[in-house]
């Protein structure tokens, strides 16, 4: 695809104008600018989603919409619409067309602008949630999309390193993070959400929206901040961190996050992602299993939209992920039948192969970890001397590497596995003649896989993850086996309240 | 007075980890609170990890000696898995440097429980290690920790080979944890000692509570009005 550069017109088969502003713009624009004064936020998500995308797909398919500037006339100049629309408008070209360096640029200095006007608090508009979810996860995507640009600098023209040098403020991590930070503080999201539980909030049912004349703006763009500093510290390979900005928002329930498709994938996928490699497998396993389900039950509403080869792509990574997690912490019993079925046709080969964990094992290993991990990044600016290099792939080799060594760690697990499948008790010397190794050795192993099968969560608890689990007594190993739990407590809480429902619907029986 | 500005600082850097975290003004900060936690046997892994986030995002700054403080005390924490968080921020032409690449291969013996190996390696780098007071003991816990989660009666020999103590050393441990940890000794079949470890839900698995059967608060909230 060609890159249109905003500032001259491109030869070729469609002279693109940037000034010229066609009759459907024209009433697009004013439309949108007047029913975002009436606050009316269906009519907004209705034209921001469908006439946007019908008028893209008719007359922009390989050019840019109109310039703001040229816009601007029609919507009285509003400085605030004419951020929004330049928003879009980068969108637009990150999505269809190729950026220029200047545009990616341009487009930071506006991000940079529309912020900045949020966190001032003068923002009084109501707008859709979509939106709002949109622009933070395109600003995490430009900022991604432009840390890999300037890692290759190998084919880099005079010009484009020149762009480099004098712009080194642009999408600089620390402006980024900032943001985001800024944009959940000034909102007050934590505290909100901290309110909510003491039922002092709305939030959740009002689904962030202000339904007393305020505006909804700076609460989700800070909410879908803390998604956007998951996704962030994700890229950086800090998990930990990662995780720790999306605390406030309890993943055990639905919320605010899943009433956008898009927001509840990107949280999924990437609170998997950072639990995978922090080593809790059966968090991973459970939430990844959770979304897997939904997306199946639920695709094929989204067939029309414009996300839909979004939401396709993050499925096809999750089971992959998932097929990862479940080689490393056989946990059949987490994942739902259907969910199993589809992993089975996707995988079954590729499963079969990591649970055998030899060398081929760790080349599944690399391929699936490469398929479903996110794009990491350097966060580091490029040095401009001499000998220039593409260094784009190096934080993604070191989480690959740091990745692999660990499955090599667990290795030898899968052979005790099988033993403790066969036998409720064995000595650790019958044990140890069976897998070839030595008494001492056998010892290790068993130690490291107690190690490993355990992870200590955020409070520094213990928690098993283990499906089979043994103790030793001296000499001998004592195997256990897991028992299937069956929930009675809940069962006498729904049985209590239909109890007490059959019993009030009887007493209300009026007999004459 | 020193002690009480001491503590300032520190609460300081824990209140600019938590509000002002990605700001290249508080390296110099963080990199005070690496050596505060080192000689006060301390831990604060998010101070950590936001310094090695700064070095990720500014290399030039990096000191590797800071850096090698913080992989010790993460070592320390073990079972956590602070070590390989702290890895993931460490660019890869770094931590090929020869004494990153010993701290790696001393946190590989230990998640693979090779505890003679492990101690073999820490005696040949004792200028490295003997720099962070608590190492010895901080390791010696984590072993007993992954002792207790597989053995409910462990043999003298193991115990000695995985604390790396023998003849009194070892007989002063131990005594130590008959009167404080509820440890007992046990004579088995004329061989030497048996360590009888106290139980817990993971050496003992019929003290695991069936957390599936547990009911949260919130469910039992439900029929409070049922129950009034």
């Amino acid at each position: 695809m060609a890159a249109y550069d905003a500032d001259s017109s491109a030869g070729g088969d469609l002279a693109y104008d940037p000034n010229f502003v066609p009759d459907s713009v024209k009433t697009f624009v004013v439309h949108l600018y007047r029913q975002i004064r009436d606050k009316n936020v269906y009519e907004i998500h209705q034209m921001y989603e469908g006439s946007f995308n019908r008028l893209t797909d008719r007359m922009f398919r390989e050019s840019p919409w109109p310039t703001a500037e040229a816009v601007a006339p029609y919507v009285d100049g509003d400085h605030v619409f004419c951020l929004l629309y330049r928003e879009m408008w980068f969108r637009h070209v990150y999505a269809r067309l190729t950026p220029t360096p200047k545009q990616r640029v341009e487009s930071w200095d506006n991000y940079c602008s529309l912020f900045g006007v949020v966190l001032h608090g003068v923002v009084n508009m109501q707008l859709p949630n979509q939106w709002l979810w949109d622009m933070v996860d395109e600003f995490v995507y430009q900022f991604q999309s432009y840390c890999q640009y300037r890692a290759k600098l190998k084919n880099k023209t005079e010009e484009e390193l020149q762009l480099l040098r004098n712009f080194d403020q642009a999408w600089n991590v620390y402006g980024v993070l900032n943001y985001l930070q800024a944009l959940v503080e000034k909102s007050n999201i934590i505290q909100i959400l901290e309110r909510e539980k003491e039922g002092l909030e709305q939030f959740t049912v009002d689904n962030g929206y202000d339904y007393q004349g305020g505006s909804n703006v700076l609460k989700m763009l800070g909410y879908y901040s803390m998604i956007g500093l998951l996704r962030v510290h994700c890229l950086l390979g800090d998990y930990r961190t990662g995780l720790k900005c999306m605390a406030p928002i309890d993943l055990s329930q639905q919320g605010v996050y899943t009433n956008v498709i898009g927001s509840h994938i990107s949280t999924i996928y990437h609170y998997g992602f950072a639990n995978l490699m922090l080593r809790r497998y059966g968090d991973a396993i459970r939430e990844f299993n959770k979304m897997l389900l939904y997306i199946l039950k639920y695709k094929q509403y989204h067939q029309k939209s414009p996300q839909y080869d979004q939401i396709l792509k993050k499925n096809e990574q999750m089971y992959a992920l998932l097929a990862v997690c479940l080689s490393l912490c056989p946990q059949q019993k987490l994942v739902d039948e259907n969910v199993s079925t589809q992993l089975k046709e996707k995988y079954n080969d590729k499963m079969t192969k990591m649970q055998r964990y030899d060398d081929e094992a760790s080349t599944v290993y690399d391929e699936l970890f490469s398929y479903g991990c996110p794009k990491f990044i350097t966060p580091s600016a490029p040095v401009l001397d001499e000998p220039l290099t593409n260094y784009n792939q190096e934080a993604y080799r070191l989480q690959l590497k740091m990745f692999l060594f660990e499955v090599k760690q667990q290795q030898l697990l899968a052979g005790i596995r099988s033993f403790l499948k066969i036998y409720s008790t064995i000595t650790v010397t019958k044990l140890a003649q069976f897998m070839d190794v030595d008494e001492a050795t056998l010892r290790t192993i068993l130690m490291t896989y107690k190690h490993k099968m355990h992870s200590t969560d955020n409070d520094g608890k213990i928690v098993s993850n283990a499906d089979i689990d043994f103790y030793v007594d001296d000499d001998t190993v004592h195997v256990v086996e897991a028992k299937p739990t069956k929930r009675f407590g809940d069962y006498f809480l729904r049985q209590i309240l239909k109890f007490e429902e059959m019993i009030s619907e009887l007493e209300k029986v009026q007999l004459d | 007075m020193a002690k009480e500005a001491q503590q300032q600082v520190s609460y300081t850097v824990e209140e600019l980890v938590a509000v002002n975290p990605y700001n290249p003004d508080i390296l110099a900060d963080l990199e005070n609170y690496v050596n505060e936690q080192v000689s006060s046997q301390k831990y604060s892994l998010d101070a950590n990890l936001c310094l090695l986030r700064l070095y990720q995002c500014e290399p030039e700054r990096m000191s590797p000696p800071i850096v090698a403080r913080i992989l010790i005390k993460a070592l320390m924490a073990m079972p956590a898995q602070d070590f390989s968080l702290c890895l993931f921020l460490i660019p890869e032409q770094v931590q090929s440097e020869e004494q990153f690449k010993t701290l790696i291969v001393l946190s590989h013996y230990l998640e693979t429980a090779r505890f003679r190996l492990f101690w073999d390696e820490v005696a040949k780098n004792c200028s490295l290690l003997e720099s962070v007071p608590g190492f010895q003991q901080a390791i010696e816990a984590y072993a007993v920790h992954v002792l207790s989660l597989t053995y409910q009666k462990v043999p003298r020999a193991v115990l000695a080979e995985a604390i790396n103590k023998e003849g009194l050393a070892l007989d002063q441990f131990l005594e130590y944890h008959v009167a404080n940890s509820g440890w007992a000794i046990e004579k088995s079949q004329g061989r030497s000692q048996l360590i009888v470890l106290p139980p817990n839900e993971f050496n003992h698995p019929e003290l695991k509570k069936n957390a599936s059967d547990s009911v949260s608060y919130e469910h039992v909230t439900r029929i409070f009005p049922v129950l009034s």
